[in-house]
């Protein structure tokens, strides 16, 4: 993720944070015309959530790539009778937990929810997926400005998304 | 005006934990009806929860989270009997809002 920053990929919090955010921002709009303001922070990532693979929509949401972790606990069925229904929860010991978001690579849009963990609020969110068939779930936490991951197989019984 | 957002808000002193019950058909665009059509995409896009004027926790959701979504989640601080806001705004532009007291 080093070099070709194409604009698409300049990390969001980067954005946020950096002291040089202007100027960021400034080469963010010259790189992309009048793409949409990444660095808006409740700005809902339309383009994130319509990405069929779980990398692109990962890269599109933290502009950034995850790497495995074993402090991330995800609590998931090994069977779901109904994929219209399957029960996730998540928590974390990493430190400075900043998002978490929830994907089904084999979902036909694999993002289903990003959360925002502000300062003050726990690593630990449970919700309620839809699942089209057998698939991973994979969950990525972003902690202290990196981006970690863990994924489970869920074997799904009838599919939750139709067809 | 009955509110599609249920939520409970428990204090233990040091933390209060949420848990939140929207009702919302959440159609994802990948479904069809019985005859045979498309259900077109209508689903939450983003749910927020604030507390002494401060975002707690905020989702971005797509039509992949289910039928009557629920969420739970747990913040440091928040006080019994102080008000807990969560407001939504669906693909369609509609919202709803709804003020808790925590227990």
């Amino acid at each position: 993720m080093t070099g070709k920053n194409n604009g698409f990929a300049l990390p969001r919090r980067v954005i946020l944070q950096g002291v040089a955010s202007v100027a960021l921002l400034g080469l963010g709009k010259i790189a992309f015309g009048a793409a949409p303001a990444f660095a808006a922070n409740d700005k809902y990532p339309d383009e994130a959530f319509k990405q069929k693979s779980s990398d692109d929509a990962i890269k599109l949401l933290y502009g950034k790539t995850a790497e495995k972790s074993d402090k991330i606990k995800l609590d998931a069925p090994e069977i779901a009778e109904n994929g219209a229904v399957v029960p996730i929860a998540v928590s974390s010991t990493l430190s400075d937990v900043t998002a978490i978001a929830f994907l089904v690579a084999e979902n036909p849009n694999a993002l289903v929810a990003a959360y925002k963990i502000p300062a003050g609020t726990m690593p630990s969110v449970a919700n309620r997926i839809k699942m089209a068939r057998t698939s991973n779930v994979i969950v990525v936490v972003e902690a202290g400005g990196k981006l970690y991951s863990t994924s489970k197989e869920v074997k799904v019984t009838v599919g939750g998304c139709g067809g | 005006m009955a509110s599609t957002i249920r939520v409970r808000a428990t204090s233990s002193g040091e933390t209060t934990e949420v848990q939140a019950l929207i009702q919302h058909p959440m159609d994802s665009g990948f479904i069809k009806d019985a005859k045979g059509e498309t259900i077109p995409p209508h689903f939450i896009q983003q749910l927020t929860f604030e507390y002494d004027g401060k975002v707690v926790f905020a989702a971005d959701w797509g039509g992949g989270v289910s039928k009557d979504p629920y969420v739970k989640f747990a913040f440091k601080g928040g006080k019994k009997g102080d008000d807990l806001k969560v407001s939504w705004v669906d693909s369609k532009g509609k919202t709803d809002t709804t003020t808790a007291k925590i227990l």
